[in-house]
């Protein structure tokens, strides 16, 4: 057994919110700079704003975006560790004070459709809790921005659609609504589990590193091609022409019913935001 | 690249083409959902607006909060579509530029065209880089909204694209 004081989750939540609202991916960084080198006049100028945006941000402590997202963290708590208050409490206060004490635009209405007042710190954030081996709390966080949440997607397909529908059905969403939601993009997929499952996997894909592929060699090609197929929409980096539309795809999986084949599709911009802090 | 100065008079809007890349100085306002709403109700109302419309120029944005020392938080723009609903209304009061991200809908995009407005793309997601664009920024109307208040802004040099 191994105690975890609340104080140092809720710390580490503080801490962790507000850097990734101000210190870029490297790996998105030097996605930028490669694809500055290689577009064309008009997206290395796009680009070249966006590495200039990410150094103001980290110099100046100024959010990457001004839409500083919706607090999502995945926790994996070992079943020896002791919490002396419920693991959300703890995220919920850290987020709280990370919002105010960095400056970061406050984004949550306390009611979807009949009271969109704001709740003024930013929560609630979502917490996902899974119970795994160890004694300590591990925090995958993410600060999930709206305009490319918005353009996300769910489709229960059926077992007779094969990898090209998925293709299909992705390449359309992304050429009627990838420039809404901050080129160049980071495309999260989930497929097989259920209708919820098949979401979250779409969610928790957005924080692997760019270039490492699914580790399976069918679903690895499936990611290569949708690049490349998604790269060829001229969207571009910020949505004005360009090769550089997707920066990655990444694709998770589960086993599934019979009947089924759900896949669905989450969007992280170019300031995906994500870390992960261990207690 | 081409420099525009707001509010613009109609000949220099009219002088700008589809894909020019310009450079944005001068006053705007700053608004996004909640305070179209609000703006389009009191049309519909028949009641006084608190900005003046005609002629005037709307940046869709919510900035984040300005911290000690600096003018703007961060200040990118966000998707303009969701404000397609109000914009006709907003094009009727003289509203004559609009500064956002993404494409417009087909009823809109034909508003733009009869009210001889112009749609500015900014660069989404650049939104530390588009806050030091921004030399003074007063809220204006509707505080109670937060990050969705409106806001009068002074740029100079924003970068956008003719849309």
């Amino acid at each position: 057994m191994r105690h975890i004081d609340p104080q140092s989750i809720s710390d580490a939540v503080c801490e962790a919110v507000q850097r990734i609202n101000t210190d870029i991916d490297p790996l998105i960084l030097k996605a930028f700079k490669s694809g500055k080198s290689k577009g064309d006049e008009m997206e290395s100028h796009v680009l070249d704003i966006l590495i200039k945006n990410a150094d103001i941000a980290s110099e100046q402590h100024i959010p990457l975006c001004q839409d500083t997202g919706l607090v999502v963290v995945f926790a994996s708590v070992g079943i020896g560790a002791v919490l002396a208050e419920p693991l959300e409490a703890s995220i919920q206060r850290g987020v709280a004070r990370g919002y105010f004490d960095g400056f970061l635009r406050k984004s949550i209405v306390r009611d979807p459709l009949y009271d969109r007042r704001n709740m003024g710190d930013n929560t609630p954030a979502l917490v996902y809790i899974d119970l795994v081996e160890g004694d300590q709390v591990t925090l995958h966080i993410m600060a999930k921005g709206g305009g490319s949440e918005n353009a996300s997607a769910l489709n229960m397909f059926t077992p007779s659609d094969h990898d090209d529908a998925i293709i299909a059905w992705v390449v359309e969403r992304i050429r009627q609504k990838g420039r809404n939601t901050c080129p160049p993009l980071i495309i999260g997929m989930g497929i097989g589990g259920n209708f919820e499952t098949c979401a979250l996997l779409a969610k928790k894909s957005l924080g692997r590193p760019i270039g490492q592929r699914n580790e399976n060699k069918d679903y690895a090609a499936l990611e290569q091609k949708l690049m490349t197929t998604l790269n060829d929409l001229d969207i571009g980096a910020g949505g004005y022409g360009g090769h550089m539309t997707v920066m990655d795809v990444f694709i998770e999986t589960a086993p599934c019913h019979i009947a089924s084949l759900p896949v669905a599709l989450n969007i992280g911009c170019h300031s995906t935001r994500h870390t992960t802090v261990i207690l | 690249m081409k420099h525009l100065t707001l509010p613009a008079s109609g000949s220099a809007l009219q002088e700008l083409k589809k894909g020019d890349y310009v450079s944005v100085s001068g006053t705007i306002f700053a608004a996004r959902d909640m305070a179209h709403a609000r703006l389009a109700s009191l049309i519909s109302e028949g009641k006084p607006l608190p900005i003046p419309l005609d002629g005037q120029s709307i940046y869709y944005m919510g900035p984040s909060p300005t911290p000690p020392g600096h003018i703007a938080g961060s200040a990118g723009p966000t998707t303009s579509s969701r404000m397609d609903k109000y914009t006709p209304i907003l094009l009727g009061k003289g509203l004559k530029v609009m500064i956002g991200k993404g494409a417009r809908s087909a009823e809109v995009k034909q508003a733009i065209v009869d009210h001889h407005a112009v749609y500015l793309g900014a660069i989404g997601g650049a939104g530390a880089y588009l806050g030091k664009c921004i030399t003074s920024m007063r809220c204006v109307a509707f505080e109670d909204l937060g990050p969705e208040a409106i806001y009068e802004l002074t740029i100079i040099d924003f970068p956008a694209f003719v849309l």
